[in-house]
């Protein structure tokens, strides 16, 4: 995986709580067996509305989604990390994730980045209101940087480092090969095996 | 901080979790436990990129032995392999490949043991107390019902899983769902997680392992605590599980992969020591009365919007509701019972069991699907499908108007040919209300498998119990 330490770039604010996967990329673009290619299916639906935030054009390029509560709740799809990271979403800001989801986001490389709430509508405020503005999610300082304002994040450290570096989490988990070896060696023998 | 556990007390979750951790004093600080995988169930739609990911970095599959794939989501219900259209038909010769490559059994369409994931996985005995067991798929929480810890991952965590049986995880907090006393006559599993659901949000259980315990969750058969544990991704949880007890074990005993002879025996005696240790104080806890439960129904587009059958159409009360509201096109303080519908699901890993066709079958009995409803069973798999038709279940449904077909995923999220139309209204027994899930467009309203029968022959969303 590449390296990730700054995302720098504009906002596009979706102010709604409980965004599903379902949402974010429908059922019937799960069909293909390719990673990469799903940008043109993000909020397919959503996007048939005119009047969808995202469908206005001084959003087109930002980098920065900004969304309610519990974003990314519901199927474990990772193809809506992929449709987000194909549409040139580098960084998702929200309250609260979908557990699955924000895995999945760091494993696409997409800083899935939590904030409280009051600082979440300052930000989708400020999208809505000046889309031009340029807001830096820095992985390394663990902030949110833009003009007047600096919002200090948390996260897994563990999960830092790996995107700081662009580590191979398999690799990682190899690694430890003898371990495991180990730990299969001791396995109850009555545990279910397919063959 | 909460109350401190009893000194030395152990939770379900616990125990299956530490006994899974792979001591390594070598791991830094920083990083998470590292867990041992017993059992990954695999499917079509959520693995091709994983076993892409593989073959591109000249990796193998640890465990074929532990790996088991299905294929579910997007098979045609009707018309076998043949009837899919091309990109699921790739899909399923992806999997069929990939297997055949990496000498994972899969159940194919077609084959006996064909079905849901998290149908066929318990119905074989693969699914037992004490595991961890994972898949691509956020419903993976039902085998949590046998006292397994179990949950879904996403694509990239499947391919670590396949290349290494392992994946880092950090342990989330306790909590404990207490359900006491019985349910009322016509109250399920099924409205026991709505209830909840409605209760705690849709985004409670985030960050929990969640123990369903009480009188009225030891009362449910397997095939309802399977119901509840599969509802607990619905409220955000990373797992939910009931502990093993006599019920599990029966269900257990002779089904094909289950220990068999002294290893069952040894089996018996390592999973009556896995619950919660009595006094244990969770992180957490959730009271639910079982006697004030009613059968429920969702009336918007996520799992928590959801108000007894005997209510009316909330006003909103977020912006979440009034968008809700404008998609599923209804109006506040309309009596849910009013609300006629098109369509009727009785299908999904959430209620697709035999159990659950049989509660279905008895409100039909005897009764006609309402002449503007089209009506479709889909059983959760050919095992629960063939054992519905030795009992003449089939008859029952056909004979009242229902379509009667082959198992799968099918209209839960319409990957398949099942898919509501725009604007079609459907009672439904999955899991999900969102927006189009079932179809762009449609509109979903969950509720039991009985409910959904019911809705099914009057024609509109109506209490069952008016009807038994």
């Amino acid at each position: 995986m590449e390296p990730v330490s700054l995302v720098s770039g504009r906002m596009a604010p979706l102010d709604r709580a409980d965004v599903d996967t379902d949402q974010i990329i429908p059922k019937q673009f799960l069909k293909r067996i390719e990673r990469t290619g799903y940008g043109p299916f993000l909020f397919f639906d959503w996007r048939q509305a005119p009047d969808f935030e995202l469908n206005r054009p001084e959003f087109a390029g930002a980098s920065v989604l900004v969304a309610g509560a519990n974003f990314g709740c519901g199927s474990s799809r990772e193809h809506a990390t992929w449709a987000l990271r194909d549409s040139g979403f580098a960084a998702v800001i929200a309250p609260s994730f979908g557990d699955i989801f924000r895995a999945n986001c760091y494993k696409t490389g997409i800083l899935a980045v939590y904030l409280p709430a009051g600082q979440v509508r300052h930000l989708i405020d400020l999208a809505s209101e000046e889309p031009s503005a340029v807001i830096q999610v820095d992985l390394e300082a663990q902030e949110i940087r833009g003009e007047g304002f600096v919002y200090r994040f948390e996260i897994d450290p563990f999960v830092r480092e790996c995107l700081l570096q662009g580590l191979d989490e398999i690799g990682l988990v190899e690694r430890h090969g003898s371990a495991i070896s180990d730990y299969e060696s001791r396995r109850m023998g009555w545990l279910p095996a397919v063959r | 901080m909460p109350a401190s556990p009893a000194a030395g007390t152990r939770t379900l979750a616990q125990k299956l979790w530490d006994s899974h951790v792979i001591p390594a004093a070598h791991r830094g600080e920083a990083e998470p436990d590292l867990l041992y995988v017993d059992l990954h169930l695999v499917h079509e739609v959520t693995s091709p990129q994983a076993f892409e990911g593989l073959r591109m970095a000249g990796r193998r599959v640890r465990r074929p032995d532990l790996t088991v794939a299905t294929m579910d989501h997007n098979v045609p219900t009707r018309g076998g392999a043949r009837a899919a259209d091309e990109l699921s038909r790739k899909q399923m010769e992806a999997l069929a490949e990939n297997c055949r490559r990496e000498g994972i059994p899969l159940h194919q369409i077609g084959s006996r043991r064909q079905g849901i994931v998290h149908v066929i996985g318990p119905e074989l005995g693969l699914t037992q107390p004490g595991m961890v067991i994972v898949c691509g798929d956020s419903h993976t929480s039902t085998h949590g019902a046998f006292g397994a810890l179990a949950f879904g991952i996403g694509t990239s965590e499947v391919e670590l899983v396949l290349a290494t049986q392992c994946l880092p995880q950090r342990r989330p907090r306790d909590l404990a769902v207490n359900v006491e006393g019985s349910l009322p006559i016509g109250v399920t599993a099924k409205d026991i997680a709505l209830g909840l659901i409605g209760k705690a949000g849709t985004s409670g259980g985030v960050g929990h392992l969640v123990e369903y315990r009480g009188e009225a969750v030891r009362d449910l058969s397997m095939e309802g605590r399977m119901t509840l544990c599969n509802m607990s991704i619905e409220w955000g949880a990373k797992a939910g599980m009931v502990a093993p007890d006599d019920t599990t074990f029966n269900y257990l005993e002779r089904r094909p992969h289950a220990p068999k002879g002294p290893a069952w025996e040894t089996a018996l005696d390592y999973w009556r020591s896995l619950p919660t240790e009595p006094g244990h104080v969770f992180d957490e806890e959730i009271q639910l009365d079982a006697g004030s439960l009613v059968p429920f129904v969702t009336w918007g587009t996520n799992p928590g919007q959801v108000v007894p059958i005997t209510g009316r159409v909330p006003a909103p009360g977020s912006d979440t509701d009034a968008r809700a509201l404008r998609y599923m096109d209804l109006s506040p303080g309309t009596a849910i019972a009013d609300i006629t519908i098109d369509r009727v699901f009785i299908g999904s890993c959430t209620n697709a069991r035999l159990e659950d066709l049989r509660a279905a079958a008895r409100v039909i009995q005897g009764r006609r699907v309402h002449p503007k409803v089209r009506a479709l069973v889909v059983p959760g798999s050919t095992t629960v499908k063939r054992a519905a038709e030795d009992e003449g279940l089939d008859l029952v449904f056909k004979t009242a108007g229902f379509e009667w077909r082959s198992a799968g995923c099918s209209m839960c999220l319409g990957m398949n040919p099942d898919i509501l139309a725009p604007g079609e209204r459907c009672a439904s027994t999955s899991n999900r209300n969102f927006e189009g899930r079932q179809g762009s467009g449609g509109r979903t309203h969950l509720m039991s498998p009985p409910m959904a029968a019911a809705a099914a022959v009057t024609g509109h969303l109506v209490d069952v119990r008016e009807l038994v």
